[in-house]
């Protein structure tokens, strides 16, 4: 195995293009190290992103955050401005692993490992954010929710690399929530996601809504029914009902040892709905 | 392949070493520096056991390349006391009996000055949920989190 650090993203996507279909691009390293170690993968090439000053950044411009693929969890945490925007992305974020874990797992890795219950993919998907991807053809942007095909199956191509995601600005009176199940209070992996993104009028209507799911499909799902469930409503009760039976109607989850299909399908709407109810408290709540 | 050349700073000594790509940091703090007080449990960044800061970040040391090392300040266990003088934590550890066979206190002590530097007083909740990533399998975790929130009443000059 060869290791390579550098310093430009033309760097990296020279390497990656030349290393051939085993080429691996290290973040964080939590999963690809492990990996390595369990003999899962053996690749020849392994480009390490970190020494790419765009990939380490948060920025923030006109409202609009852009964070670096590569930035830990424990950065993004200690972020007041990312914070104070996409509460659910952070927290969601902030919900993977240990404080060792946190010190490296970065966003691009927790989405390229491409696990249906990654925590942070369903919060990504529902704040609308994009990625930037650099390969050999230059750069190229697609939604968040297009990176992933299937587990462990990715749409980028040979030589291609995730840089940053980008967000959205953030309107008036909205924000995200994220919520996951687990049988215990951490350090496990998600039964079941929900990512919730609200904005609402002055009025108190709600004018857009994603709901995204993760534990439930063979990728990280975004439910449009259940959004359109909840726009040009309050919210009530019988808005979330009908937004967390359009959820639940979604799920294609499997039976495994965390989960059979029909205890996910059911807990898909009910996490929405609670995930919903927080991120509507807080949009109520930013100004 | 040629071994990598790595240069980096390990408890404030300037060190150099040579690799391989696929050595863990862990690899080579034991192997090649023979700073045997990082303990391999599961080499799959579940028990916490290598807990070494890097940069400033708590990080499993099994979990990083050797390689990955280049340029940055690295502090393990043995950086931990001053000589003879034992780290406060390391002395309330001993006081409170927080360990037993003693395989995962240095990476409980690391992990724990690191969240001592950052919250000096911490609640209860607070530290053990930062020690979540480090597992014991003897002493049940309370005479642990007992020895940490006494050090950091300690150091606060209660």
């Amino acid at each position: 195995m060869r290791y390579e650090a550098p310093e430009s993203v033309e760097g990296a996507v020279a390497l990656l293009a030349g290393g051939g279909p085993r080429g691996r691009v290290l973040a964080g390293g939590t999963d690809l190290l492990v990996q390595l170690r369990a003999g899962m993968v053996a690749p020849e090439l392994v480009v390490d992103i970190k020494r790419i000053a765009e990939t380490r950044k948060i920025r923030e411009a006109d409202g609009k955050l852009v964070i670096g693929a590569a930035v830990s969890g424990a950065e993004l945490g200690e972020h007041a401005v990312a914070k104070a925007l996409w509460p659910g992305v952070v927290e969601s974020t902030e919900l993977i692993g240990s404080t060792q874990i946190q010190g490296r797992a970065s966003l691009a890795g927790n989405l390229c490992n491409a696990s249906p219950a990654a925590d942070t993919v369903p919060a990504l998907v529902a704040a609308a954010a994009t990625c930037k991807i650099a390969g050999p053809n230059g750069v190229r942007r697609i939604p968040v929710e297009d990176v992933c095909t299937g587990p462990g199956q990715l749409s980028l191509g040979d030589g291609e690399f995730v840089v940053a995601f980008e967000f959205p600005k953030r309107p008036p009176r909205s924000a995200d929530a994220y919520l996951r199940f687990i049988p215990r209070t951490e350090m496990d992996i998600a039964v079941v996601g929900a990512g919730v993104n609200l904005a609402f009028d002055d009025g108190g209507r709600c004018v857009a809504a994603r709901v995204a799911l993760g534990a439930v499909a063979p990728t990280v799902i975004l439910v449009e029914e259940a959004g359109q469930a909840l726009v040009g409503t309050t919210c009530d009760a019988a808005a979330l009902q009908e937004m967390a039976a359009a959820a639940s109607a979604a799920c294609r989850p499997i039976d495994d040892k965390r989960g059979t299909v029909e205890y996910r399908t059911k807990v898909a709407g009910v996490l929405a709905t609670r995930a919903a109810g927080i991120a509507a408290q807080r949009a109520k709540e930013s100004r | 392949m040629a071994k990598a050349h790595v240069t980096t700073t390990v408890n404030g000594d300037a060190v150099e070493f040579l690799c391989d790509a696929e050595q863990t940091l862990l690899d080579v703090l034991r192997d090649e520096l023979y700073l045997t007080g990082s303990k391999e449990g599961c080499a799959s960044g579940d028990c916490g056991a290598c807990s070494v800061i890097a940069d400033g970040r708590l990080v499993c040391a099994c979990l990083m390349l050797g390689v990955e090392a280049e340029g940055l300040a690295i502090e393990t266990i043995e950086g931990m006391a001053d000589g003879d003088q034992l780290h406060p934590l390391q002395t309330k550890f001993l006081e409170h009996a927080a360990l037993q066979c003693g395989v995962c206190t240095p990476g409980f002590l690391v992990a724990a000055k690191s969240l001592l530097e950052r919250n000096p007083d911490p609640t209860e909740i607070e530290v053990r949920y930062w020690l979540a990533g480090n597992l014991c399998r003897c002493t049940g975790y309370d005479k642990i989190v007992r020895a940490v929130l006494d050090t950091a009443e300690e150091m606060r000059g209660g």
